[in-house]
């Protein structure tokens, strides 16, 4: 019944063309795959399957703090729940997504590239993926971990029954997984350009991931040592972190921040290069400020690294050390803010659809700035002292990590749909889903900037109940931020079949990979292209008319 | 301390909001006035230096203005006052362990009286927990194997909630309890009703019992350094370096007594990790604090720069 119906969607008289997707479908030609955009797919389907599980942790917190009293479950399921939402969330959903789908997908076709650098070792990054995945799964389905993410000892080391080395085996593991992607990328990005596209000609989508690929060859083993020092302790009572054996507890939170700070622009910056693109494209215009805003994705990398102390103002690091690290976090808050800058300035004198992918880019816009305004309060150290550990901290990150990264990439996969699957997704569903995540999302998380400095700390099972209305919003918010999670798994995967067939360029955009066919053939292009242009030369490219409904 | 944040707090919210709001107003208003008209194409722009520059450096001069009120709150949460009464903290998993000066103990409750400073001296005994009184918008983490400090200055009488704040296991959401705040009159009155001796009287007698006595003498120069007058001054030791004799130092020389030996002393004490608790620590520290105090009746050696004839007067300089 359903290829009946496939078989009317697509022209009968027009076979089609060999391209990546239909070029072998055989189980083995998709695991044993070096096509980059193969890969994406893979990793698609993983994350994907990563975000339902973690969502799924979510919508547990939810409904227990739906009212004061621990009833739905256990303090101590709670509490690992709670853990592998953020296990979950931040190692196997937020870290990958936009690099390892978005960008696995589209490196390559932006720079005019057949592959990645090092396509064997990207296949090798989505096992590793896998396997630190499965480690995870196995870890869950065996009793969980308890010590929340952040893994703080001596709890991790000593105080927690759960099984945290298997926790943080499967952290290790994944780690490697984008050491090698962001290995992949910068050497792709040196070496594979094609002919004419130096540098300053580069899509900002380009320098967003090779800043964030920076960190993740400089980062990444930071957490890997800290998690082999955790079993080191743990297994073998060897005295690192627990004072009991004569470590020093706070050393762990220096380690593991070095690396979990920066992981947070690992996270965002990959979705500020998708919004640029989207910008540019959907408002027919070159980037305001092209190269301060490529720029300032290198700014964020590096200060991102001068302020993993700012986690600690109250951890028992010294005055001074705390002052020093409280003036450097708001360096990083400059780059933030002429990204944003420059987005509104894009728009000035433009030509703007309201296209879906443009929505998700205006509710970045928007949710990035109060995520970004709320991170300036948690640095001014004095306010910090009352906020920390409470839902202000938790509201202030989900702003920055859903607001930003999941907005983004929404955005990005609404975006390249057409290109990546060669199907339009339905206009109109896809309109009414942005809306549902930007509403759920709000009302799930405003109200949890209240909770934070009225008081209710983090991580708590039970409350005391003047916090209840504010916790009632906040669910009622995530269970509309669902409907409009779940809209798009829906409407994509039916699009995948019913979907209006997608044509090489359906919104009009510059980019290189809109020269090649949707979806594209397996090494990309047929032949290597030459680009004698500057990024965004939309002026030179006459938008699209869609059968989406334009303001007029 | 709480009106001062507060004050901050509206300033930071004011900024913010007002950033928010351009935002979100020039996005709406440029993204209605520039919707795609047919027939009316973009105007390419290419950016601006002047601009770019302009808005790096202006916010970064109001972020200042945020950093430099927040160091100014910080810097007075983390400077308690010297008249401040101590109060000794000890966490476990899951509750809190008071106990006052006076020798008064309370579980999850902690009685102080209005328009008094109080410094809070906090340890740990497993995990990390974290001291949090929202009413006074102050937290401080409190660790195992050191002391960490928390002072504040209660206005209003009234019950305000204590939270632990810091992830510590499965009722780290029980680890609560309340902080009383009363009026010196009730306050006294609540003392009174209690048992026991003052805390440092309980560390004398720990100090006698456990032998600490026969090589820490007052009167003669013993095996261990004459302890009266040294809390809260320099010590040279025997590395060379100086350090101050604070709580951490006194606790730090109980538990792990090599690590840093004073200058002119053999490294013979033995430890006492694993054979006092947490609570005869508090009351040896409190005891050894005492003693550096000028009602204790040392009056004589108060003027001594340092009490141990191995420190020279060198160390004065650092």
């Amino acid at each position: 019944m359903a290829s009946k119906a496939a078989s009317t969607a697509i022209p009968a008289n027009q076979p089609p063309k060999l391209n990546y997707l239909n070029n072998g479908s055989s189980l083995k030609s998709w695991l044993l795959t070096t096509d980059h955009k193969r890969i994406a797919i893979l990793y698609l389907i993983s994350v994907t399957a990563f975000f339902m599980l973690g969502g799924f942790f979510a919508m547990l917190i939810r409904l227990e703090l739906l009212t004061p009293q621990g009833d739905l479950l256990q303090a101590d399921t709670y509490n690992k729940v709670f853990t592998m939402h953020g296990i979950v969330m931040v190692f196997f959903f937020l870290v990958p997504v936009v690099p390892a789908i978005l960008g696995n997908f589209l490196v390559p076709l932006m720079i005019g590239a057949k592959d990645l650098a090092f396509p064997r070792i990207n296949l090798l990054s989505w096992y590793l993926y896998v396997i630190g995945g499965a480690i995870f799964l196995h870890c869950m389905l065996t009793g969980g971990v308890d010590t929340g993410w952040t893994f703080y000892t001596p709890y991790s080391t000593a105080g927690s029954n759960t099984n945290v080395v298997e926790a943080g085996l499967a952290v290790f593991i994944a780690g490697f997984s984008s050491i090698f992607t962001g290995l992949n990328f910068i050497v792709t990005v040196h070496r594979m350009r094609a002919p004419g596209l130096t540098w300053d000609r580069l899509p900002l989508f380009i320098w967003a991931n090779y800043a964030t690929s920076l960190i993740m060859i400089l980062g990444t083993p930071v957490i890997a040592i800290t998690m082999v020092l955790v079993a080191a302790e743990r297994l073998f009572h060897l005295g690192i972190f627990d004072p009991s054996l004569g470590g020093d507890p706070v050393l762990f939170q220096h380690l593991f921040w070095f690396y979990s700070h920066p992981a947070v622009y690992i996270m965002i910056l990959p979705s500020m290069g998708v919004i640029s693109e989207l910008v540019a494209c959907f408002a027919r215009k070159r980037v305001f400020g092209y190269k301060f805003v490529a720029m300032s994705s290198v700014a964020i990398a590096v200060f991102g690294f001068l302020v993993w102390a700012h986690h600690l103002f109250v951890a028992g690091i010294s005055l001074y050390a705390a002052l020093v690290f409280s003036l450097l976090s708001f360096l990083v808050g400059v780059p933030s803010a002429v990204k944003v800058f420059n987005w509104t300035a894009t728009l000035y004198k433009s030509s703007i659809s309201y296209a879906t992918p443009m929505l998700y880019a205006f509710g970045f816009i928007g949710l990035f700035t109060i995520g970004g305004l709320t991170g300036l309060i948690l640095a001014t150290i004095g306010i910090d002292v009352h906020v920390t550990d409470t839902y202000f901290v938790i509201a202030h990150f989900h702003y920055v990590m859903v607001g930003g990264v999941l907005m983004g990439y929404l955005g990005g996969l609404h975006f390249w749909w057409p290109k990546i699957s060669g199907r339009m997704y339905p206009e109109g569903w896809a309109k009414l889903s942005a809306l549902f995540v930007f509403v759920g999302f709000n009302l799930t998380f405003f109200p949890q900037f209240i909770l934070g400095y009225v008081g209710m700390p983090r991580r708590y099972w039970q409350y005391p109940p003047e916090f209840q209305v504010l916790n009632v919003l906040s669910t009622a918010g995530a269970s509309i931020l669902a409907v409009g999670y779940l809209l798009p798994m829906i409407y994509l995967l039916w699009s995948l079949r019913y979907g209006p067939i997608a044509e090489a360029n359906p919104w009009g955009a510059a980019g290189l990979e809109w020269q090649t066919t949707s979806p594209p053939p397996t090494f990309n292009f047929d032949e290597t292209p030459v680009v004698t242009w500057e990024a965004y030369n939309y002026d030179e490219i006459p938008p699209k008319e869609l059968e989406a409904p334009v303001a007029r | 301390m709480a009106s001062q944040v507060d004050a901050l707090y509206i300033y930071l919210l004011l900024v913010s909001g007002l950033m928010t709001a351009l935002i979100f107003i020039s996005v709406a208003v440029l993204a209605i006035k520039y919707r795609r008209v047919p027939g009316r194409d973009a105007h390419p722009i290419e950016g601006s230096t002047v601009l770019e520059i302009s808005w790096s450096v202006i916010p970064f001069f109001v972020m200042l203005t945020f950093f430099i009120w927040g160091a100014v709150i910080f810097f007075e949460e983390r400077t308690p006052p010297a008249n401040a009464t101590e109060v000794y903290v000890v966490a476990k998993q899951w509750m809190w362990k008071i106990e006052h000066m006076e020798g008064q103990r309370e579980i999850n409750e902690l009685h102080v009286p209005t328009g008094q400073n109080v410094k809070l001296i906090m340890t740990s005994q497993d995990v990390i927990h974290s001291f949090f009184i929202p009413a006074f918008r102050l937290k401080q983490d409190v660790l195992p194997g050191r002391y960490t400090t928390l002072w504040f200055n209660a206005t209003k009488p009234g019950r305000y909630h204590l939270f632990c704040a810091e992830y510590c296991g499965t009722q780290h959401s029980g680890m609560g309890g309340d902080i009383i705040v009363m009026a010196p009159q009730d306050y006294a009155q609540w003392m009174a009703g209690g048992p026991s001796a003052p805390l440092q009287e309980t560390g004398k007698q720990l100090f006698a019992s456990l032998g600490c006595v026969t090589c820490h003498r007052s009167d003669v120069q013993g095996r261990g350094p004459n302890l009266i007058g040294v809390y809260n001054k320099p010590v040279l030791l025997e590395d060379g370096r100086t350090v101050i004799a604070d709580e951490n130092y006194v606790r730090e020389s109980i538990l792990d007594p090599t690590a840093k030996i004073v200058k002119g002393f053999k490294p013979v004490m033995p430890t006492f990790q694993g054979i006092i608790s947490d609570e005869q620590l508090n009351a040896l520290v409190a005891y050894v604090k005492s003693l550096s105090q000028p009602p204790t009746g040392t009056a004589g050696l108060q003027d001594q720069p340092a009490p141990s004839p191995a420190q020279p007067q060198k160390m004065q300089v650092q």
